[in-house]
């Protein structure tokens, strides 16, 4: 249950139901087909996890990714990547959740889970959209991204990354939205953070949304543009476009890694990655 | 926390409370049936006192450490709150303490913390901060003890431990704030309030600061629990731990016949058996627990039947016990394990009424009547009386050996008695009357200052009650 809600009172929630009147027709204005230069979106694919609760994901949208990678996956992430329930699963409620466990799995010392399209659901250009409440303490690296696929031979940076999200488990209250290509990738990747200045990210659903056009990729949190990166921006530092190609999606909850840290005595697991829908729209 | 109710300053805002009155007054329902509705004013002190709100100053405190600032405050409206804290031995009062409160409470239960600005003339902690103290039950104090001020003006938090709880509080905000290396400074607060932030998440609560303990122990035992806190994540991804009143948490027991919890998270143990104490808040588990040992029936020691008049007693509820500087010197410098005789008077158990030292980890331990108290003129004493009782196996070897010292430190002397194994009891009160001139090498008990038991190692968990000199 989420922390506000522990938090209201019976009065306040009338009164919250009452504000919902208000915010419920600007959340959908926001929330699912505008944009700031009034794109008209059309739903092509999504994937809203309605089914039962212990329910499998739809593997006709979705493969598992298993182990550990290469160097934990380049990052040194600390986990082990299962297909099991108990790493990714339907609740009952609507949502996919991705778990990360501490257990001694296969020589790790996590289990987590990380799902791509890819094969699947393979885009250029578009609207991609997920609502999402992350997982919370240090060294937990939820992410919500896009990679380029390798159909051409392409290797990473030169495919392409596109992240819609990722969170560092420690800082709950901040996201960042990244573009990686040759040249501007790992910590020198196009990044914008976006801080909640009244909610957290580990207690409330969030929509976090990425804009992709020809030209720029525009990024969301809850309907607000909070960060652009332009082709023309990428072009003047003597970089390359790589954004005019197929894109796959990935979900994941890493644990430990470049990115965050280890976790420490502090960080309390399991620890849930819950989406509530991932919706891909074109123009 | 006692409190002398000197009332020195109320302001009532009637603009603020007016309008807060008729906020309120549209919420009500249609019925009209609901009890009228508390004020809901979350505002404290921000620019000025709020409506209906009154100072009281802690006993012992400096009386008029609190004033109202119009010079110093963090946005440059209205005035703050000064606290003058005193340097150490100021006749006017040790600290500066007191409680902010109202008269009629006010509904926060829509709210998730209280925050303020605060500032210093110097990096200082910053005592003790809170609200929940209404100078009557204090039912439900949240406080905390790690907050540090310098001279720059930062916001402060302190989340509510349950907001649910107070829809009825008259503490709205308490402080404390004590000489540091024995001077004084100031603190100034503003902009206190509370607030609901969504900021705030992750709670986790701890009873007995989050260990799972063991007692062993006795029917009839009473025994409270400690370490309470409440802990939540703020925005920058810190966790605050709040001090929080027994009356946030639903305490339970897993086996009633050994053990019951009421509502303050006192424990009377009850028969024979194994209970695990635990508690909740808002059905979030709190971690830690204490497990309850009970071995049944406490036989204690027979009560001591010698005239008053020829009695010294060092410890004993039958006689009034002269003043003690520690009933365990802990000398861990000089490699000392012994635990116990730290709870209330000496005693670490209290079986109705009666108290009984439980030293455990044996090997010494002494009983200081010689720092900051007389030491005992044992001259016209012809015994010392002690009852013991062990509670484990008794091998060959074991032994418990009585030393008392005389003129600590100052040319000392001192004389010792060893009780042998075979004549230690287990699990069975053992009575000695030893005489003193069996203390071999005490020639003076004018001054004895410390009184030893050393075992060395052979015997670890013992009881001891009834030590006493007299004369025959």
């Amino acid at each position: 249950m989420g922390n506000q809600e522990i938090m209201k009172s019976m009065r306040s929630q009338t009164k919250l139901k009452r504000l919902a009147i208000l915010v419920l027709p600007l959340f959908l204005i926001f929330g699912c087909t505008s944009t700031d230069d009034g794109t008209d979106w059309q739903l092509v694919w999504s994937d809203e996890f309605d089914g039962a609760e212990g329910a499998t994901l739809d593997q006709s949208k979705w493969n598992f990714e298993i182990g550990r990678g290469q160097n934990g996956w380049g990052n040194n992430e600390l986990q082990y990547y299962t297909d099991r329930s108990e790493n990714v699963s339907l609740d009952r409620d609507g949502n996919l959740i991705i778990t990360a466990r501490e257990e001694n799995f296969e020589g790790a010392n996590y289990t987590s889970a990380r799902i791509t399209t890819q094969d699947k659901l393979e885009i250029t250009y578009g609207r991609i959209e997920a609502r999402i409440k992350t997982p919370f303490g240090q060294g937990l690296w939820p992410a919500f991204w896009l990679l380029g696929t390798s159909n051409s031979g392409e290797i990473w940076p030169q495919i392409g990354e596109i992240d819609v999200m990722e969170l560092r488990g420690q800082q709950p209250t901040k996201i960042a939205s990244t573009a990686h290509g040759p040249g501007y990738s790992a910590g020198n990747g196009i990044s914008g953070d976006y801080t909640l200045s009244n909610s957290r990210f580990d207690t409330e659903f969030h929509v976090f949304a990425a804009e992709w056009f020809t030209d720029k990729i525009d990024f969301y949190v809850d309907g607000f543009l909070h960060h652009t990166v332009t082709k023309e921006q990428i072009e003047n530092a003597g970089n390359e476009w790589v954004y005019n190609d197929p894109f796959f999606l990935i979900l994941n909850v890493a644990v430990g890694g470049n990115y965050v840290g280890s976790p420490n005595q502090t960080t309390r697991f399991p620890q849930t990655l819950i989406i509530d829908y991932v919706r891909v729209y074109s123009e | 926390m006692n409190t002398i109710t000197t009332k020195i300053m109320t302001k009532v805002i009637f603009s603020g409370l007016l309008l807060i009155l008729i906020t309120t007054g549209c919420e009500r329902s249609v019925d009209g049936l609901e009890e009228a509705e508390l004020s809901n004013n979350p505002n404290v002190f921000v620019d000025g006192f709020s409506g209906g709100l009154e100072y009281a100053v802690f006993q012992g405190a400096v009386l008029n450490a609190f004033q109202v600032d119009t010079d110093v405050t963090s946005d440059g409206i209205g005035s703050s709150m000064r606290f003058a804290v005193p340097d150490v031995n100021d006749p006017r009062g040790s600290y500066a303490g007191g409680t902010f409160f109202t008269t009629s409470p006010r509904d926060l239960s829509e709210y998730n913390a209280l925050t303020f600005y605060a500032k210093a003339t110097e990096s200082v902690p910053l005592g003790v901060v809170g609200f929940g103290n209404d100078l009557d039950q204090n039912k439900f104090t949240a406080e905390v003890t790690d907050f540090r001020a310098n001279t720059n003006w930062k916001k402060y938090i302190i989340p509510i431990p349950d907001p649910s709880k107070l829809t009825s509080e008259k503490g709205m905000f308490f402080y404390s704030f004590g000489p540091i290396d024995g001077k004084g400074y100031t603190v100034w607060i503003d902009e206190v309030k509370f607030e609901n932030l969504g900021t705030i998440g992750q709670p986790r609560f701890e009873i007995l600061n989050g260990e799972d303990q063991t007692t062993n122990t006795f029917s009839g035992v009473t025994t409270s629990l400690s370490g309470l806190n409440s802990i939540y994540n703020l925005g920058d991804g810190t966790d605050q731990s709040v001090n929080s009143a027994a009356a946030y948490f639903e305490f339970a027991s897993s086996n009633t016949s050994t053990a019951e919890v009421d509502e303050q998270g006192n424990v009377l143990v009850g028969a024979q058996g194994s209970a695990v104490i635990t508690a909740s808040v808002r059905e979030v588990d709190a971690d830690g627990s204490l497990t309850v040992e009970s071995r049944g029936t406490f036989v204690s020691a027979p009560t001591p039947t010698r005239d008053a008049a020829n009695v010294i007693s060092i410890f004993s509820d039958a006689y009034n016990n002269v003043e003690v500087d520690y009933y365990n010197g802990f000398f861990n410098g000089d490699g000392q394990t012994t635990q116990g005789g730290t709870g209330p008077g000496g005693a670490d158990l209290i079986v109705n009424g009666n108290g009984v030292i439980n030293y455990t980890q044996l090997n010494f331990v002494g009983i200081g009547t010689f720092m900051n108290v007389p030491s005992i003129d044992a001259t016209e004493m012809t015994h010392l009386h002690v009852d013991i009782n062990v509670n484990e196996a008794i091998q060959p070897g074991d032994f418990i050996r009585l030393i008392l010292l005389n003129s600590v430190g100052d040319g000392e002397t001192s004389g010792s008695f060893t009780i042998n194994s075979n004549i230690l009891l287990q699990n069975t009160w053992l009575g000695l009357d030893i005489p003193l001139s069996s203390f071999n090498g005490l020639n003076d008990r004018s001054e004895i200052g410390l009184t030893f038991f050393v075992s060395d190692n052979t015997v670890s968990d013992i009881f001891v009650d009834n030590i006493y000199f007299f004369k025959n």
